[in-house]
């Protein structure tokens, strides 16, 4: 199943010897060479969006609007938090949430830059959940200066007249965007041909074929593909297939000014988000985790991973997603054997009882 | 838990006053309450119709050539009929709802066996194609005997008629059917076999409607049993079939299904009660397709059924791997 995620394992392997677990499900060294393409075919890119040091500006929700000319939708004030695009969509490609948190008071944590006084005082990688621990243990390790306005440190006691003495609010802040999933369920499930594999790894929809069956839409576990109403077909990121054609990096990531979005070969993605995550473990935020990266989950690894602080959950994120076709072989068998059983039936309905 | 989610407490607290919850309270963090997953985009009645629509014509049209080859002339007509209508409106409830009719022919540019829509489309067009062969010669009595291999043709294709369009459904992250997929193929045939018969009651006199009376019991039977297991044996999911509009619709569905199969038996001696349990037994079938449907928008619309059974998952891994 898995020898080795070695480029050279995957491009030696394109002549059909992938199981077809591996075809459906499991780790695929490269998707790109697996859906046809030579071995000449550029490496796989990706985006790692490291949350931790989001701004929440949208930046990257603007710039993928512009760049791509994706239709605006009418401004709702929805009270959630700052989020007013709610949700990733046929017409919002990148999209930023905001976690509102209560949690106990923090001391700072330099997140961004150098490490500071930052003293770990114990082990707590077995409690992930900020409420389920108390100020004294969680005080020193949790926490970020994330630049937001409010309610930011220093924090007197008493200071925030709604919130108890020992508790202040964080924001988590996340630019989510379409996976581009080793095993893509919206590709898999799509009738027509409509979306395909490119070859750096990524799914695209081609909208002058997609005919609005809406089938990729409820496949994706993810939820991130959409119909856009008036138009019937679904849209979603390309990862700017456009402008990776021209060396150039996504619009989000061009616009990102913080770096939170990072475009590059995914192996390379991949081994800077091991580095950061290991650096903020150090630092004390143990919650840092990556999420989306495992060639060995449900959808056999994102193209676009995530550095969370937080559940994924807690984001909008399923926190254990699997590509819906991973079961299709046992799903045609179950039909098959009922198919067979409705044949079955309707013959012995006629030969039971000569009347 | 967080504190930050404001749309959970709310459906939480209706959850607790459930008195029929058969799983217990679960415990779950989401963005504000949102669906995790995506709703399918697809159009009642179009959908649901062209499930029941299928599954039926299915049935029939293997009905039909078994009456044909044991000589029950009347139900041989009756099934050959329903079953070229029931495919053609199946067919069109599946253009309506992709808007216009090339983007169906569009469908028949590829053939994908990873998506069973592309699968289901080229099981549905030859089976009507063959199906509505049949019926006009049928109509006509022109070329009985290439009648005889459409016939044939669409009798075979039938039972694949009746189940793809589980699969249909079960390949999408839709946590109730999803989850489901072992059951619902048995659903839908049994569901199909009791509609398919009740149009054979309905139109068929009784002295040859014998096969379809046994059928529609059977299939009573298997819809009722099938219906059971997807709803307490998938996990949380199931509770989707039992509650909200979604259950109101499975309890109407299986009081009909129940009246119409336990009737069947009995409606050999008497026109009229032929003739009801034939309607009750297809308002049955039709209310389960939207009850299946409904059941499964509603578990996507809610993010318990998505975050809870996979959050027991990544526990039951970790615990197994210590």
């Amino acid at each position: 199943m898995t020898d080795g995620h070695s480029k050279e394992a995957g491009r030696t392997r394109t002549d059909g010897t992938y199981t077809s677990y591996e075809r459906l499900a499991g780790p695929l060294d490269d998707p790109a060479g697996e859906a046809g393409y030579d071995g000449q075919h550029p490496p796989r890119m990706g985006f790692f969006t490291d949350t931790s040091v989001c701004i929440g500006c949208k930046a990257c929700e603007v710039a993928c609007k512009e760049w791509n000319g994706v239709p605006g939708d009418v401004l709702d004030m929805t009270g959630m938090s700052y989020d007013n695009t709610t949700e990733l969509g046929a017409n919002s490609w990148r999209h930023v949430a905001f976690i509102e948190q209560t949690v106990p008071i923090q001391e700072d944590v330099d997140i961004l830059g150098s490490l500071s006084a930052a003293n770990n005082s114990g082990d707590e990688a077995g409690s992930p959940t900020p409420a389920s621990r108390t100020p004294e243990e969680t005080a020193g390790t949790r926490g970020s200066d994330l630049g937001m306005p409010g309610v930011g440190p220093p924090v007197t006691p008493g200071a925030q007249g709604a919130l108890q003495d020992d508790r202040e609010v964080r924001w988590l802040m996340s630019s989510d965007v379409c996976k581009h999933c080793t095993h893509a369920a919206c590709l898999d499930v799509c009738p027509t041909g409509s979306l395909f594999r490119t070859e750096y790894g990524t799914v695209v929809v081609q909208e002058d074929i997609c005919n609005g069956c809406g089938y990729c839409i409820p496949a994706c576990p993810y939820g991130v593909i959409d119909q856009r109403p008036d138009d019937g077909r679904a849209f979603k990121c390309t990862l700017c297939y456009d402008r990776m054609g021209d060396g150039l990096e996504p619009a989000c990531a061009k616009a990102c000014p913080t770096n939170s979005i990072q475009y590059g070969p995914l192996d390379e993605l991949r081994e800077r988000a091991a580095e950061r995550v290991e650096k903020l473990q150090e630092r004390g935020i143990t919650e840092a985790r990556l999420y989306g990266h495992e060639p060995t989950d449900g959808v056999g690894g994102d193209g676009a991973f995530f550095l969370l602080l937080d559940e994924p959950e807690v984001y909008g994120l399923p926190p254990d997603p699997v590509v819906t076709t991973r079961d299709l072989p046992s799903m045609w068998r179950y039909a098959g054997a009922a198919a067979v059983g409705t044949m079955a039936a309707v013959a012995a309905a006629f030969v039971g009882g000569r009347r | 838990m967080n504190e930050q989610h404001s749309g959970g407490e709310a459906r939480r607290n209706r959850r607790s006053r459930d008195k029929q919850a058969v799983v217990p309270e679960a415990e779950f963090d989401s963005y504000y309450g949102r669906p995790v997953i995506k709703p399918p985009v697809w159009k009642v009645p179009d959908v649901p119709a062209y499930l029941y629509l299928g599954g039926t014509a299915g049935v029939s049209s293997l009905m039909g050539e078994f009456a044909a080859l044991t000589g029950r002339p009347r139900l041989r007509r009756v099934g050959r009929l329903a079953g070229s209508v029931g495919s053609l409106a199946s067919v069109g409830a599946l253009i309506h709802d992709l808007g216009r009719p090339e983007r169906f022919l569009n469908m028949l540019r590829v053939f994908k066996p990873t998506s069973p829509l592309s699968v289901g489309t080229w099981i549905l067009s030859p089976f009507s194609a063959m199906a509505s062969a049949t019926a006009v010669s049928e109509v006509t009595g022109l070329l009985p005997t290439l009648a005889r291999i459409s016939g044939a043709t669409a009798g075979v294709l039938g039972p694949a008629m009746v189940t793809y369009t589980a699969v249909l459904l079960s390949d999408t992250a839709v946590p109730a059917w999803h989850e489901g997929y072992r059951k619902l193929p048995f659903v839908f045939a049994g569901s199909a076999l009791t509609s398919g018969a009740a149009v054979a009651m309905v139109a068929v006199p009784t002295h040859e409607a014998a096969p379809a009376r046994r059928l529609a019991a059977g299939g009573a039977g298997l819809e009722i049993a099938a219906a059971t297991l997807l709803e307490k044996r998938i996990g949380l999911p199931g509770q989707a079939y039992h509650r909200g509009r979604a259950g109101k619709l499975m309890r109407i569905a299986r009081a009909c299904t129940v009246a119409g199969g336990l009737a069947a038996p009995f409606a050999g001696r008497s026109r009229v009660l032929s003739v009801l349990a034939g309607l009750s037994l297809t308002a049955g079938a039709v209310v389960t397709r939207f009850g299946v449907f409904e059941a499964g928008m509603a578990s996507a619309r809610d993010p318990q059924y998505t975050v809870v059974p996979q959050r027991e998952r990544l526990a039951e891994r970790a615990a197994a791997e210590g």
